[in-house]
C-alpha cells in the first residue's frame, strides 16, 4: 500500500526519493506515531516527503487519492472515535480501582454518555469563542484521576473530528508552483538566474591571500580583491496593448520582481512582435522610441534576452514586411527576432498563455520555432525552466 | 523525548508529529513559513520542553559554512610568532570552536537552531551535508575528527530567499507553518494575554483576518503582529465598542501601525474600508 503511494507520488511528478522513503517507513518503524491513526500518518508522510511548500497542495490531492476509502465517511460526528480510543486508553491508564469506581458511577457507557455531551457543549461554546473544555476544571473525568489524559484525548478528539480529511481541505492551494503568481513567488524564481562573480573595484581585503603572501615574502603584504556581485545583465521586452491588457497584472509582478532582482535590467516595450523600433515609456510610443538596431548596438552579448508576450497575432504580422497593425515595416516582425537571437544566445519568450493553447494559435507555433522551442508558461513552474535555460 | 508543545507555545498536531519524527530518527527538521509564525521561537520551546541546553547559530549571507565547525586564527598565530609567544608551538591555541563543535561536544543532547539558512550563500548548505548527517567533521590542523557524543536536535529555519539543494532536503524532514487559523490564533492569544477581555479579542480578530483577506496588501499582518497589537489596545485600554465604531470618520482601526507597515497599505485599506462600510449603510 504504501509503495503504491510513493508511486502515486513519482507519478504525479513530485520529487521524492528513496531515501525519504525510507526514511518514512524508518519513522513508522520507531512509531514516531500511532500506525493506526490516519492523519498522524498524513502529518508524518508530509513532513518526510515534502520539501517545498509548492508541493503540499499535490501532495494533498494524491494522498486523498491513494488513501480514498481509508479516512472516516464523511459527516461522521465525535460519537463513535472517542469511544473506541477512550475505552483503549482506559484500558491503558487506568487502575483496577479506578475502573471500579467508574462501575459504581454508572459504568463505562453512562461516562461515554456524559463525555459525548460535553464534547457537544465544547464544540459550541468554543465556536462561541470561550476556553476549551478541561482547562477550566469542570470536566467529571477529573475525578477519576483521569483528568491529565482526559485533556489530552478531549483535545485529540476535537482535532481529528476537525481533521478527519485534513488533505482534503487542501490549504496550501494557493502555493502550488502551477497555479498562483506573486511578486515574491517570482522572485524566488527568478533568483536562479543569480551568479556571483568578482568584478570591478579591488574594495574586500582578501584574508587567505595576504595570509600567504605574507608568510611567502616576510612582511605583511596586504591583497584586495573585489566585493562579490549578481552579475547577471538582462533585457525584458514587454507586449503591451491589445490582447495583453490580460495579462497586466501578472507581467506588472514580473516586472517588479525582475528589477530587485537584477541590478543590470534594461527593459522596453513592444506590440505584438519586434520590429524597427521599441521603446521605454507608453505615453510617447510615437516620438520617443528607440530604434531596434540601437538596442543591439548598445548591449553587448552577453546580456540575456527575456521576451515577455502572449504571441496571439496574424501569422503575417510575423512573416511578411508591412505585416504590423501598426505602421509599415519594412522588415518582417521574423528577421527582426532572428537579428536579435543572432546577437544574443540566451533568449527564451515568457507566455502568459496557458501551454496547451499553444498548439492551437498558429502565430505561437511560429514564434516558439523562431526561439527553437525556448517559450515557456509564465507560471512560477515555467520561469522556474526559463531561468535555467538561460543559465546554460 | 517528546515534544508536546508548551504552556507558553501553541504548537498545532501535524508541527508536533514533523518534529517528534525528527528527534526520533534524530534528522534535521526543516522549518518554513510566513515570516511571524514563530519559526525560530519553535526551536526555543523545543529546548524548554525537553529541558535540553539551545545554541543558536545565526546565519548572515557572509556565513562560512567552516565558520560552524571551527575556525583557524592565522593572523594572530603570526603575530604571535613574532612576538616570540611560547603559545605559537600549539596550533590548538588558535583553533577557535564553532557552534556545530559546541553542539557536538555538549553532555546532554542539545538543540542546534540554525537560523534562517537562505541568508547564507547558494553552496553552504551543502557544504554542511556531511556533517549533519555523519555528525562529525575533521580539523585538519590538528588531524583530529570531531564526532558528536549526543546527536543534538537540530532546527533549520529557512524564508525561503533562496531554494535550498534538493540533497540536503533529502535528509530533513520538512515542516510547513501555515498561517494559523482563528481556532489556534485564539489559544496563541490565551497563551500571551491570558486575562485580555473577550469581547476585544473578537472584535480585534474580526478586523485582523479582513486586513489579512484584503486584496492586493503588500505585507500581510503576522501572528506576532497581531500580538504586539493586542498588547497595545491593552495597555491604552481600548474598548471593544470602538473596535466596532462604524462612524466613516474612524475607519482605520486604532493602533493600525502594528498591523499595518506600508503607507501603500494603510491608503489601500482605508479606500476598502470606506467602500465596504458605504456599502453597508446602504443595505441597512
Amino acid at each position: 500500500m504504501f509503495i503504491n503511494f510513493f508511486f502515486d507520488l513519482k507519478q504525479a511528478s513530485l520529487p521524492v526519493s528513496l531515501k525519504e522513503y525510507l526514511m518514512l517507513m524508518e519513522a513508522m518503524n520507531k512509531r514516531v506515531v500511532d500506525s493506526f491513526n490516519v492523519n498522524d500518518f498524513y502529518y508524518l508522510s508530509r513532513s518526510a516527503l515534502v520539501k517545498d511548500e509548492r508541493y503540499l497542495d499535490k501532495f494533498d490531492r494524491v494522498f486523498g487519492h491513494s488513501f480514498k476509502g481509508l479516512e472516516n465517511p464523511e459527516g461522521e460526528t465525535a460519537k463513535e472515535i472517542p469511544e473506541e480510543w477512550l475505552k483503549l486508553m482506559g484500558q491503558k491508564y487506568l487502575t483496577d480501582e479506578e475502573k471500579k469506581m467508574i462501575e459504581s458511577l454508572g459504568g463505562w457507557d453512562k461516562l461515554m454518555e456524559t463525555l459525548k455531551q460535553r464534547l457537544e457543549e465544547q464544540k459550541k461554546r468554543h465556536q462561541g469563542g470561550s476556553k476549551w473544555i478541561g482547562t477550566g476544571g469542570t470536566s467529571p473525568f477529573g475525578a477519576y484521576g483521569y483528568n491529565p489524559e482526559g485533556i489530552r484525548i478531549g483535545q485529540k478528539e476535537g482535532k481529528s473530528k476537525k481533521a478527519v480529511k485534513v488533505w482534503d481541505k487542501r490549504e496550501f492551494s494557493n502555493l502550488d508552483g502551477d497555479v498562483e503568481l506573486g511578486t515574491r513567488n517570482i522572485k524566488i524564481a527568478l533568483r536562479r538566474l543569480r551568479k556571483f562573480a568578482r568584478e570591478g573595484a579591488e574594495t574586500e581585503l582578501d584574508l587567505d591571500n595576504t595570509i600567504k603572501s605574507t608568510a611567502h615574502k616576510g612582511y605583511i603584504d596586504v591583497k584586495m580583491m573585489p566585493e562579490r556581485r549578481n552579475k547577471i545583465k538582462v533585457l525584458l521586452f514587454f507586449d503591451v496593448g491589445g490582447s495583453m491588457d490580460a495579462h497586466v497584472k501578472i507581467c506588472e509582478e514580473l516586472f517588479s520582481a525582475a528589477r530587485t532582482e537584477f541590478k543590470h535590467m534594461e527593459y522596453f516595450y513592444y506590440h505584438n512582435c519586434l520590429y524597427d523600433a521599441v521603446w521605454k515609456d507608453n505615453n510617447r510610443r510615437y516620438n520617443d522610441n528607440i530604434k531596434t538596431w540601437d538596442v543591439l548596438h548598445t548591449y553587448p552579448s552577453d546580456y540575456k534576452i527575456i521576451f515577455v508576450g502572449d504571441a496571439e497575432m496574424s501569422p503575417y504580422e510575423i512573416t511578411y514586411p508591412g505585416g504590423s497593425v501598426e505602421f509599415w515595416n519594412e522588415e518582417s516582425g521574423e528577421t527582426w527576432l532572428t537579428r536579435m537571437l543572432n546577437v544574443y544566445e540566451n533568449a527564451i519568450w515568457l507566455n502568459p498563455i496557458p501551454e496547451r493553447y499553444w498548439d492551437r494559435i498558429a502565430s505561437t507555433s511560429i514564434i516558439k520555432q523562431i526561439f527553437s522551442d525556448r517559450m515557456f508558461p509564465l507560471t512560477i513552474e515555467g520561469i522556474d525552466q526559463a531561468m535555467r535555460e538561460l543559465n546554460k | 523525548m517528546k515534544f508536546e508543545g508548551t504552556s507558553s507555545y501553541i504548537a498545532t498536531e501535524d508541527l508536533k508529529v514533523a518534529v517528534n519524527a525528527a528527534i526520533t530518527l534524530e534528522r534535521p527538521i526543516i522549518v518554513k513559513g510566513e515570516p511571524g509564525t514563530g519559526k525560530t521561537m519553535l526551536a526555543h520551546e523545543v529546548a524548554k520542553s525537553l529541558d535540553a541546553e539551545i545554541i543558536t547559530w545565526h546565519i548572515k549571507s557572509t556565513t562560512k559554512a567552516q565558520q560552524g565547525l571551527y575556525e583557524y586564527d592565522a593572523v594572530t598565530r603570526l603575530r604571535d610568532s613574532q612576538l616570540g609567544d611560547e603559545k605559537v608551538k600549539d596550533i590548538k591555541n588558535y583553533i577557535s570552536k564553532g557552534k556545530l563543535w559546541n553542539a557536538f561536544e555538549s553532555d546532554k543532547r542539545p538543540v542546534l537552531l540554525i537560523d534562517e539558512i537562505d541568508k547564507a550563500d547558494i553552496e553552504f548548505p551543502n557544504d554542511l551535508l556531511l556533517e549533519l548527517d555523519k555528525m562529525e567533521f575533521f580539523v585538519y590542523e590538528t588531524g583530529e575528527t570531531i564526532k558528536a557524543q549526543n546527536r543534538p536536535i537540530v532546527i533549520i529555519t529557512s524564508n525561503n530567499e533562496k531554494e535550498l539543494p534538493d540533497a540536503f532536503l533529502r535528509r530533513c524532514f520538512f515542516h510547513y507553518i501555515k498561517f494559523p487559523d482563528p481556532n489556534t490564533m485564539e489559544e496563541i492569544v490565551e497563551v500571551h494575554y491570558p486575562d485580555i477581555k473577550k469581547d476585544l479579542i473578537q472584535e480585534a480578530f474580526k478586523i485582523f483576518y479582513d486586513i489579512r483577506e484584503v486584496p492586493g496588501i503588500k505585507k500581510k499582518p503576522s501572528t506576532s503582529e497581531l500580538i504586539d497589537w493586542l498588547k497595545l489596545l491593552m495597555t491604552d485600554d481600548v474598548d471593544a465598542k470602538i473596535l466596532r465604531e462604524k462612524d466613516p470618520k474612524k475607519l482605520i482601526p486604532p493602533l493600525h501601525g502594528a498591523l499595518l507597515k506600508n503607507e501603500q497599505d494603510v491608503h489601500l485599506f482605508e479606500r476598502l474600508a470606506f467602500i465596504s462600510r458605504r456599502e453597508n449603510e446602504n443595505v441597512e
